[in-house]
């Protein structure tokens, strides 16, 4: 068994659960905003009044009848993505990403009828995939096209951004790419790869998969050293402006970068993981306290973006 | 977003958990309830007996019995009598038992049993009004030897107490002179010892006290002698001028004139057999507490069914404790936030073993029907309602098949507490399909970890004796658990979780 002191992780300003939880969690973010980012649909029309775009919404599907619409709307369609307006961690999620004759094309290019779809919205109308079991919306929106760029370092699946945001100000960033182990999803516990972003630069750090430090891609080994995130400063203060949209103080926000239609915010998070400071071999804590002890804060999320990527910067 | 102090908060905690500890200890300390479960006190069984020879007419019999002996506190009080009417009077002479009978003939015997708990320092009102000397009359040639003796004694000593020990001391066979012989006689000592400290302005009176031995029967009443120094009752034992009242001695009367009065019968004596026993002390701060008024904070009043459930109940707490330290400090990751403590308490009532077996076989096989269950793509509720009822089957079933083959321990499942069951195996088979068997068997072995070590706390007898007897040393595990709710350091298993992070330091 291999330990780390505590007074080492101290030094290192690791952020840990129990101080996330009370510190951070209960005293910046308000209750009432959580179902803000708990529902997807809120979270699409509240940030799209600050100008943050998001996958374009091609239907929403609220009551049983609006099912039978599907079909039109779908008609002419080469892919979308089905989303549970409440889903949490990816649950019904059904990405469709081409045509075969009258059948659909899932992302891992099994087939899927009409009818089935049909009944997956049925299933998400009824509250199958929502937290607790509560009746929910189905959204279907645009599918994203990941840009090559970034897309070719992950295993199926789009590869996405997560960025820490406090008060406004983004304080940490990781690249997030899925793996065979996470079979297809971004999540870091299941295994997906994440790759720590120099806030100053978006230039990729360190990269850890199940918390251990590695240095090419597993599945697709490619070097994860030298990956650079375009257009930088717009993603981070379009996730700066996140803060404005929902009023959590500290959230993880969620961003991929489309190929035609650029940076998209893909979802909130009111409870983001502490496996981003693994990714970037720091802790969070001096960043948080940086701007806690801040007299007069910005108010532009322009300005909060360029504040954290000059004092955040890796030296 | 306000950053509240946290000093009332601290303040807030440290007021609960000293609350509970400063009753308890109170608690410990009026009402005798003891700290350890088994803890044994003795307790003084004395039995008076009554005979008496019936007259053919309506009998009276009434005995002294103690009210507040020095030393000791009454503890139970009942009179063995058939076919007399019974009935315990309080009067300003003391406290008499009273037995009364319309026709009495032949020989009688009554008997009267109290219990007696030694106690150094039980309260004991003072008098009511003070006691003042009587007036005594002598004649020559006696009053000139009283003057003499007591002018003797008052010489020699400068209060009662001293005066009481000198005029003792003259009294006695070996320091006789011509005066005392002249007033002594064997059987009017003590009648005499009274009259002369009440001449010399001192309240004196006898008593009679009953020397305590194990096992002893047919003793008799030995007299003392009592005076009253301006605060209170002094006992001193007449043949010696010894001053107190020993441990073992208990005065059976004091302040009333007569033992035994019998109206309507002959040839009445009284004596008396004792017995020590030893009474666990929690039993003994049951009885005492029933007539106390401390004792509307127990629960020993309530009906024994309603006790045995809070019994257990009160162990819930300690289990919550267990899991909130578990959970927070050390960073155990359970299946359902409390579902362990439920299941420690199963264990309690099916012990950990069998109850172990029990619970495995039944999730197990939960597990196995609920994978298709999920085939089915049933919506939550019915899912669960029907694992419910999966859940009952397979324990009765699993009942039906022990008791069978003999093992009774089969039984045992039904403990089980079926809803918490059914959903701990939707959230493993839904953690299976998402997260992987590893997660399931980490969450698992987690939950049962957690599970045992609050079975293994709960189920320690201290651990039922203190939350059942001091019921308000809740409110210092209530403090505890608040405190850990303002825990932010690093749990136990982040710094496994971190290690790699020492790579940057």
């Amino acid at each position: 068994m291999d330990w780390i002191s505590p007074r080492r992780l101290k030094k290192l300003g690791m952020l840990n659960m129990n101080r996330r939880n009370v510190d951070y969690i209960a005293r910046y973010n308000d209750r009432s905003s959580y179902p803000l980012v708990d529902n997807k649909l809120k979270t699409k029309l509240a940030v799209s009044e600050y100008g943050v775009k998001t996958p374009k919404l091609l239907q929403v599907v609220r009551q049983q009848h609006e099912i039978s619409h599907f079909r039109e709307m779908a008609e002419d369609l080469a892919g979308f993505a089905i989303k549970p307006a409440k889903g949490s961690g990816g649950k019904g999620i059904t990405v469709i990403t081409g045509r075969d004759g009258d059948d659909f094309i899932k992302a891992s290019s099994a087939h899927i009828s009409v009818a089935m779809l049909e009944r997956h919205l049925t299933n998400i109308l009824a509250g199958l995939y929502s937290l607790a079991g509560t009746p929910d919306v189905a959204i279907v929106e645009n599918l994203v096209q990941s840009s090559p760029a970034l897309a070719r370092y992950s295993f199926q699946g789009v590869p996405d951004i997560r960025i820490v945001v406090f008060q406004g100000y983004p304080v940490m960033a990781m690249l997030r790419l899925a793996t065979t182990a996470s079979d297809g999803k971004a999540n870091l516990h299941q295994g997906a790869v994440g790759v720590g972003l120099d806030i100053g630069s978006g230039q990729s750090l360190n990269a850890v998969q199940f918390n251990r430090p590695i240095t090419l891609h597993p599945d697709t080994g490619l070097a994860l050293e030298n990956i650079r995130i375009e257009d930088w400063e717009n993603m981070l203060e379009m996730a700066a402006r996140c803060y404005e949209a929902t009023g959590l103080g500290y959230m993880g926000v969620d961003l991929v970068v489309d190929a035609n239609e650029g940076p998209l915010l893909l979802e909130l998070n009111a409870r983001p993981g502490l496996a981003i400071q693994m990714a970037n071999g720091c802790g969070l804590l001096p960043r948080l306290r940086a701007i806690e002890s801040l007299k007069r804060p910005h108010f532009s999320p322009r300005e909060r973006a360029l504040f954290a990527m000059e004092s955040f910067a890796r030296r | 977003m306000t950053v509240r102090s946290r000093v009332p908060f601290y303040v807030f905690v440290f007021l609960l958990i000293a609350a509970g500890i400063a009753i308890a200890t109170w608690r410990h300390l009026e009402l005798g309830i003891p700290w350890m479960t088994g803890e044994q006190r003795p307790v003084w069984m004395i039995e008076a007996r009554v005979d008496f020879q019936g007259q053919n007419s309506p009998a009276e019999v009434s005995l002294h019995i103690p009210e507040q002996p020095p030393g000791f506190r009454i503890l139970t009080e009942q009179a063995a009598s058939p076919g007399y009417g019974f009935s315990i009077l309080d009067s300003n002479s003391g406290r008499r038992a009273q037995w009364t009978k319309r026709d009495v003939a032949g020989p009688q015997t009554l008997y009267f049993k109290a219990q007696f708990v030694p106690d150094e320092d039980a309260i004991h009102a003072p008098p009511a009004r003070k006691p003042r000397a009587l007036t005594v009359f002598w004649e020559e040639p006696q009053a000139t030897a009283v003057r003499e003796l007591l002018s003797q004694a008052s010489e020699r000593s400068s209060s009662p107490e001293s005066m009481t020990r000198e005029l003792i001391r003259l009294m006695q066979p070996d320091n006789r002179t011509q005066n005392t012989t002249l007033l002594v006689s064997d059987d009017n000592y003590l009648q005499l010892l009274v009259k002369m400290l009440n001449h010399a302005g001192i309240a004196a009176r006898t008593a009679d006290a009953l020397k305590l031995e194990d096992a002893r029967r047919r003793q008799q009443l030995v007299p003392f002698l009592q005076i009253y120094n301006g605060k209170r009752w002094l006992t001193f034992d007449p043949r010696t001028a010894e001053q107190g009242v020993p441990e073992n001695l208990l005065l059976w009367r004091q302040g009333s004139d007569s033992l035994l009065d019998v109206v309507g019968g002959d040839d009445s004596q009284v004596s008396f057999s004792m017995l020590r026993q030893t009474v666990p002390a929690l039993q003994l701060a049951t009885l005492e507490s029933n007539a106390n008024g401390l004792s509307v904070l127990g629960f020993y009043q309530l009906p024994i069914e309603e006790q045995s459930m809070f019994r257990m109940l009160l162990l819930l707490p300690i289990g919550a404790l267990i899991v909130a330290f578990m959970r927070i400090v050390i960073g155990i990751r359970t299946s359902g936030t409390f579902m362990p403590v439920l299941i420690a308490v199963a264990f309690v009532q099916t012990t950990l073993v069998p109850g172990l077996i029990a619970f495995l076989s039944v999730v197990a096989i939960g597990l196995l029907l609920r994978g298709y269950l999920s085939s089915l793509n049933l919506l939550l509720v019915s899912r669960i309602s029907a694992l419910i009822i999966l859940v009952i089957f397979i324990t009765a079933g699993l009942s039906i098949i022990g008791y069978q083959m003999g093992f009774n321990t089969g039984m045992t499942v039904t403990f089980f507490p079926m809803v918490i069951i059914a959903w701990t195996i939707e959230r493993m088979s839904i953690l299976w399909e998402e997260e992987g068997a590893r997660e399931v068997l980490v969450q698992g072995s987690g939950s049962l970890f957690v599970a045992i070590c609050a079975y293994l706390a709960m189920s320690t007898p201290l651990a039922g004796h203190l939350t059942f007897n001091f019921p308000e040393l809740h409110l210092v595990i209530l403090g505890l658990i608040l405190l850990m709710g303002q825990y932010t350091g690093y749990k136990l298993s982040e710094l496994k979780r971190f290690t790699p992070m020492k790579a940057y330091d």
